[in-house]
């Protein structure tokens, strides 16, 4: 509590974590299907209806509620988001921590093999993936984890490496504290900080990322809502529906925005110089 | 004669109000060329802004002068209020009037240009000297700090010169635009005490034939008596005591100047070697024999491999109740030969033989760096926990009682133990290792510059514990450290290492008081002390042999001449 209390003294921190706040809270509401219109019914009367108050966000070619679907749409993108993220952290760190303990050849078949992983751009990964399982939701999370699990392998590694070298392990070494202990107790522990800012920079781009396979319909498929869907169908009809794209376009803009925030804040509120001293 | 530097009531202030946090409040002193003002105090006391604000240098650290003047001489007679001088005159104050060195020559200088280029700019920039001319005068520049070969030795980068070496090129720098004045920030603090004794001998020549003011930072006091004229003690941001250096330190006035005279440990050449409860006949708890630790070195891309002879044939014996100080400098295999006792090193050859004691674990290891050997992610109880964890012990009652005990006994308080490291001082924390490193109830304790790196008067108070818990809890010490006051304070047995090698081993007390080993003799003649009034220390070149040897060279056998009882010294190469 005192955590979360830090991060709205932050001044970032504050804009940061009410729009995730915001997000989570919209995301929990659709999924319980507690949304204004029924996302997924078409009235065909009211197709394509500028933004107004009974349709607050428009309405698309098919006579959707934009803001329904987006309340979906953007609990379908979290889910695909912290799952991928989940595993990418646990993967990443695993797989950095035993190549810093290790060391050695070890260290340089991992994280030689995470550096093949980084040289693939996301999308070309996911296409790999939808080759192989075809697309689906599923498809986008694997596609994302796999992106990100090289990316908190070396988040993990340096600082593990620079931990492993200090003294308090030294120490630990002397009264002959086993692996598990030091692994756990004194490097983990003290990559909490580094790891939470990871997490929440790697949030903000999983979203984009999922956003792009979606566009592209390797992710979500239709009729599902999803940002990246509801951007791909508003395409042909840019000129005569703007609010179709700006819709799906500002969530994901301001989600972004949201999580980079949170991360900033995070940055700062963890920097171990900037913890409170007391004699 | 017209004094050099005149500071008067000056007032330092940080932060957005500088008047209201004011770290320097109303200090004044005069400073006459020729002469050395020393400003003495601990760390926080404002010593370095007072300093730092004599060229205006506070400025870029958010520092603001509030109130005060500063009369600078310049070197054409005239007289520049620094206090209200443009940024413009300060450029040119600080390169030509004012020359500054600070305590970590590493840092301050560039690491990917030659020495000879720093040096260079430094001419061409203050002085208006054209390439080549620059370049022969950093030449001279070097020659005149005693850097031996200097025309090769402009090629060279920083990293390949040892930190006496580069504390020299940071004075060569320094004196480029020959200023009036030069401020000398802690610059001996990172370096050895026999080449700390260079760097002050090299100043105080300097000064005399440059006739230039010399005003010097320390925490040290016993450092001021070898170089001195006037000195200022500070303390929290005021000046509590100043004056001629023989009336300060002989009658001082102020209970805070007569603290740090006490605090200070004295090296009383073997006097106040302890005469305790030494073990006597009882079998040894630790024998070390013929240790040798080899790394391998690369010594370029083209370049054969070689080893660096870490420690090369090491034997001695440490017995109950004993404590066995080594004294060496940097590099001197000291660290290495504790680390190959606790396992933490592979050793090439040797036997370490440890006798059965009352744990699992009889040695344990106190380190140097009190805020780096604690998890600063743990509670301290969870920290004294860990070696009992480690032993198979389970945290129940018991063991929390024995770390209340612990913890009572090194003089901390009981609610110590729901708090975490930083929440504790340095001296703190050390007791906090010395608590840990007792938990598994050892027979040893290594010690590796366990004081080092606590204020004067902590230090002190961290050495009484350690003598009390010796005598109680029966403790052996092997006690490594380059300060030969704190290691005449603590060890019954003295072994001095130089270059990997035991060049000297004995009763302290005999060792302390006649040294016989050359080596041994240059590390007590270094030794900084008050009762050494203006001395002069002679500037030798002697450079410490390269521990980098081929692969399968092994050094000629050791031959011991015996001194005393307990007193033997290895015959040197004529």
């Amino acid at each position: 509590m005192r955590f979360l209390a830090a991060i709205f003294r932050h001044p970032s921190g504050r804009i940061g974590a009410t729009i995730v706040v915001l997000y989570l809270v919209v995301a929990a509401l659709g999924a319980l299907g507690l949304t204004p219109h029924n996302a997924l019914k078409q009235v065909i009367i009211d197709r394509l209806k500028p933004p107004n108050g009974t349709y607050w966000f428009g309405t698309d070619l098919l006579g959707r509620d934009t803001f329904s679907r987006l309340m979906l749409g953007i609990g379908q993108s979290f889910v695909v988001a912290f799952s991928s993220v989940a595993i990418a952290t646990v993967a990443g760190t695993l797989i950095g921590l035993f190549a810093a303990w290790l060391g050695k050849l070890w260290d340089g078949v991992l994280m030689r093999i995470m550096d093949v992983f980084l040289a693939f751009p996301a999308i070309l990964l996911a296409l790999l993936v939808v080759a192989i399982e075809g697309p689906g939701t599923i498809t986008s999370i694997t596609a994302i984890a796999i992106v990100y699990t090289p990316i908190f392998a070396r988040v993990v590694r340096a600082p593990a490496l620079s931990l492993k070298a200090r003294e308090f392990v030294e120490a630990a070494r002397t009264f002959g504290s086993s692996a598990g202990y030091i692994l756990t107790r004194h490097l983990l522990l003290n990559l909490v900080a580094p790891l939470t800012v990871q997490i929440t920079l790697a949030l903000a781009w999983a979203l984009l990322t999922e956003a792009g396979l979606s566009f592209l319909g390797l992710g979500t498929q239709p009729p599902a809502p999803s940002l990246g869907v509801m951007l791909s169908d508003s395409k042909s009809l840019m000129t005569h529906a703007p609010w179709l794209m700006l819709a799906p376009g500002l969530t994901i803009m301001v989600g972004i925005l949201g999580f980079n925030l949170t991360g900033d804040a995070l940055r700062d509120i963890l920097d171990p110089r900037s913890a409170p001293r007391s004699a | 004669m017209s004094a050099l530097l005149s500071v008067s009531d000056l007032h330092v202030g940080f932060g957005r109000t500088p008047a209201a946090d004011e770290v320097v409040t109303g200090v004044s002193f005069t400073l006459e060329a020729g002469k050395t003002l020393a400003i003495v105090g601990e760390s926080g006391s404002g010593k370095s802004v007072t300093a730092l604000s004599v060229n205006r240098l506070v400025d870029f650290g958010g520092g603001r002068i509030t109130a005060g003047s500063i009369a600078l001489t310049r070197g054409d007679g005239s007289v520049l209020d620094v206090t209200k001088a443009d940024e413009r005159t300060l450029t040119t104050v600080r390169g030509r009037d004012i020359g500054m060195i600070f305590q970590e020559p590493m840092t301050s200088l560039n690491p990917v240009m030659t020495i000879g280029a720093q040096i260079a700019e430094a001419f061409e920039l203050n002085r208006g000297l054209d390439r080549h001319a620059a370049r022969s005068a950093a030449r001279e520049a070097l020659e005149r700090v005693r850097i031996p070969d200097a025309g090769s030795r402009l090629g060279y980068y920083p990293n390949q010169l040892s930190g006496g070496m580069r504390q020299r090129v940071m004075i060569a720098m320094a004196l480029a635009s020959n200023p009036r004045l030069l401020i000398a920030d802690e610059p001996t603090t990172a370096l050895d005490v026999t080449v700390q004794a260079q760097i002050m001998g090299l100043l105080a020549e300097l000064r005399d034939e440059l006739g230039m003011g010399m005003i010097f930072i320390t925490h040290d006091i016993g450092l001021v008596a070898g170089i001195a004229d006037d000195v200022l003690v500070m303390q929290a941001g005021i000046a509590v005591e100043q004056g001629p250096i023989d009336r300060v330190l002989d009658a001082p006035q102020h209970d805070y100047t007569k603290h740090l005279l006490n605090a200070v440990p004295h090296f009383r050449a073997g006097q106040a070697a302890r005469k305790d409860g030494r073990g006597d006949a009882a079998a040894p708890v630790v024998a070390v024999e013929n240790l040798v630790v080899r790394f391998p070195a690369a010594r370029g891309i083209f370049g054969g491999s070689g080893e660096v002879h870490a420690v090369d044939g090491v034997d001695f014996t440490l017995k109950p109740g004993e404590t066995l100080g080594i004294v060496g400098e940097s590099g001197s295999g000291k660290s290495t030969t504790a680390r190959a006792i606790l396992d933490l090193v592979k050793i090439t050859r040797g036997e370490i033989a440890i006798a059965a004691g009352r744990g699992k674990r009889p040695v344990q290891m106190v380190f140097q760096d009190p805020f780096g050997s604690l998890n600063p992610r743990l509670k301290v109880d969870a920290l004294l926990a860990e070696p009992a964890i480690a032993n198979g012990q389970r945290v129940d009652a018991a063991l929390r009682d024995r770390m209340k005990a612990l913890i009572a006994r090194v003089g901390l308080p009981e609610d110590a133990l729901g708090r975490y490291p930083h929440q504790f001082s340095g001296g703190q924390r050390q007791r906090l290792c010395i608590a840990r490193a007792l938990m598994l109830n050892p027979e040893v304790v290594v010690l590796d510059e366990a004081v080092s790196a606590l204020d004067v008067s902590v230090q002190a108070q961290v050495l009484d514990l350690l003598i009390d818990l010796q005598r109680q809890v029966g403790l052996s010490y092997l006690f490594i450290s380059h300060d030969m006051a704190v290691i005449e304070r603590i060890a019954h047995r003295i072994a001095v290492m130089y270059a990997g090698q035991i060049v000297e081993i004995g009763d302290a007390a005999s060792v302390l008081s006649s040294p016989q080993h050359s080596y041994t003799r240059r590390l007590i003649a270094a030794v900084p002390a008050i009762e050494r009034r203006r001395q002069r220390f002679t500037v030798d070149m002697t450079q410490v042999p390269s521990l980098v040897k081929p692969v399968g060279y092994e050094p000629p056998p050791a031959r011991w001449r015996e001194i005393g009882p307990d007193h033997r010294v290895r015959e040197e190469a004529a």
